[in-house]
């Protein structure tokens, strides 16, 4: 019930937004220039204080899918146990995305990983680098494009001889 | 990994002359982490201004590999994430699963995924409070902390097969119905248990050293536990009182009496305790599950087609050879809607989820998993600041990082 009542006020303060229900959660898509307003909205507004996690889906071979990367945010309320997930979608050749690092703090890593496994930058985000790979990887090794095995990166790391090290 | 200092701290500069600062690195060889974690620490003599983490050293793509891997076989990847409590993993890759495929188990599996999950909380918090005793320097803590979970692998080993990498859990049910045998060993694990956790809490909870090395140090309040998006028992010693167990239900948690536990001082003190009085309710949960087992099947009925058949029907019926047949062949298998959706539970170190991403075929499109460890290293920088380089074992030794669910 105060999950519709999420959903209307969101499409009372920002127009209709697209929304589903699946298995008792509820998602509602938002343009990626509105994001970080709407994220704002429901933490000050209603009181979804709670980032769970942020990621990311790469829609490259998904059936019907129009656009590429689909990024997906679970905020919870900590007060009420409402959870809300809000997906954004971005797209090639440059997917960009606001960071929410100034709502959240703990979104600091979780948009790093995103960055560091699908590319999409975060624009604002106080120190984006890559988290999980080398500094010297240059993929996005969970694009739906970078196979499982292959591509020879193991190649292109530096390396240590034990007498220059 | 070169060192860009963090800008989101509102730090001096690196221009400024700072000669006085030493550098150090702390791993990811090192015995205090535990596991291959590394950290660059700044230090002002004994205290620590800044901590990097440099994390990754054992990442493995276990995300991408999700995507390769059918909703059955992949359960022995999520073995390996906490590999200190891999039937939490199963149960929350699985349940995550049957929500997105919509199948609701019978009442006996849901009974025994929780007396997994809750023998898995008490075996992951053993180690974390042993560890940090050891990390402290009570070597004999660790000892006592650790012989109890021989007796877990025990258990684990009478239900699965398996010590260590259990993979117990199936789609729609689990891989055995539980032996009488086991049952009666989880009773006298039960039996015996009580006096372990007195024997625990004497030891050190009003030691000296312990206390003084622990109380007040990482304090992390309440406010920051919610805007660093912590869960688990580190929220919970902050004095957030969410549990997932209770709030979201899931199971047959809504079946059992027992209580949230939480602390309000939010230090390396408070983390323990609320661990090791978390190891007791879990003991009360399994106590009410086991005597209350309900009768029946393990796994849900065969005309679902969602079940794998047992080994002896496949060998020995021709409808469990084509049952097994039709769900193992890469084009057949699960009836999966193009969906997708987000299952949490609430596992030893905080809230575990999925999110699973279904396009129709046996595979997850994309698996993504909530790690609670790589949230709860990120505010260590935070929790370490100020406090001396002897701090850092105990802060790391209270927050439970296991590397291999850190970087997946």
């Amino acid at each position: 019930m105060s999950t519709q009542e999420t959903v209307k006020s969101l499409s009372q303060a920002f127009g209709p937004l697209p929304a589903s229900h699946f298995r008792g959660q509820t998602r509602v898509v938002v343009p990626v220039d509105r994001l970080h307003e709407v994220l704002k909205f429901l933490k000050e507004g209603r009181g979804f204080d709670f980032l769970v996690d942020i990621t990311c889906v790469d829609y490259l071979y998904y059936r019907d899918a129009v656009d590429r990367f689909g990024l997906v945010y679970l905020v919870a309320n900590t007060a009420t146990n409402e959870r809300i997930t809000i997906r954004a979608l971005v797209n090639d050749p440059d997917p960009e995305a606001p960071s929410v690092v100034d709502l959240w703090r703990g979104a600091d890593w979780m948009e790093r990983e995103v960055w560091d496994l699908f590319g999409v930058r975060f624009t604002g985000h106080p120190d984006l680098r890559r988290i999980l790979l080398p500094d010297e990887f240059s993929a996005f090794p969970l694009r739906k494009d970078y196979p499982l095995q292959g591509r020879g990166e193991r190649h292109n790391f530096p390396v240590i001889t034990r007498a220059e090290s | 990994m070169p060192l860009t200092r963090s800008e989101l701290y509102g730090e001096p500069s690196a221009d400024e002359p700072q000669q006085y600062l030493w550098t150090m690195n702390f791993g990811p060889q090192h015995p205090a982490t535990h596991t291959t974690l590394r950290l660059v620490l700044k230090l002002d003599g004994e205290r620590v201004i800044e901590a990097t983490p440099d994390i990754g050293y054992l990442h493995s793509g276990f995300e991408k590999l999700g995507e390769h891997l059918d909703y059955n076989q992949y359960v022995t990847i999520t073995d390996r994430m906490n590999y200190v409590s891999p039937m939490s993993n199963n149960v929350a890759w699985h349940t995550a699963v049957e929500k997105l495929l919509g199948i609701d188990v019978p009442p006996r599996c849901k009974y025994l995924r929780v007396i997994v999950n809750e023998l898995s909380r008490i075996s992951d918090h053993l180690v974390c409070v042993g560890a940090m005793g050891l990390d402290t320097g009570a070597f004999t803590y660790f000892l006592y902390a650790f012989n109890p979970r021989e007796l877990l692998y025990d258990i684990f080993e009478a239900l699965c097969g398996a010590r260590f990498t259990n993979s117990y859990t199936r789609v729609g049910g689990l891989m055995h119905d539980a032996s009488p045998k086991a049952i009666q060993m989880i009773r006298d694990f039960l039996a015996g248990f009580p006096k372990v956790l007195d024997d625990l809490e004497r030891l050190l909870n009003r030691n000296r050293i312990f206390v003084d090395r622990t109380k007040g140090v990482g304090v992390l309040t309440k406010v920051e536990a919610i805007n660093r998006s912590c869960s688990g028992p580190i929220a919970r010693a902050s004095g957030v009182t969410r549990d997932l167990r209770k709030d979201e239900p899931y199971l047959a948690y809504p079946d059992f009496d027992f209580k949230v536990c939480c602390a309000q001082a939010g230090d390396c003190y408070a983390r323990y305790l609320v661990r090791l009085a978390e190891m007791r309710e879990s003991m009360n949960i399994v106590k009410q599950a086991i005597e209350n087992l309900p009768s029946g099947p393990v796994n849900i009925g065969v005309d679902d087609r969602a079940v794998l058949p047992s080994k002896g029907q496949v060998f020995s019926t021709i409808e469990g050879l084509i049952t097994h047949f039709e769900l193992v062949m890469s084009n057949r298998g699960f009836d999966v809607p193009n969906e997708e959706c987000y299952f949490a539970s609430e596992a030893a170190n905080g809230e575990l989820g999925f999110y699973i991403v279904g396009d129709g075929t046996n595979r997850a499109y994309r698996a993504r998993c909530r790690p609670p460890s790589f949230i709860h290293f990120a505010i260590f920088p935070h929790l370490i600041r100020g406090h001396r380089l002897s701090d850092v074992v105990a802060v790391l030794g209270s927050l439970n990082i296991i590397a291999a669910e850190l970087d997946r």
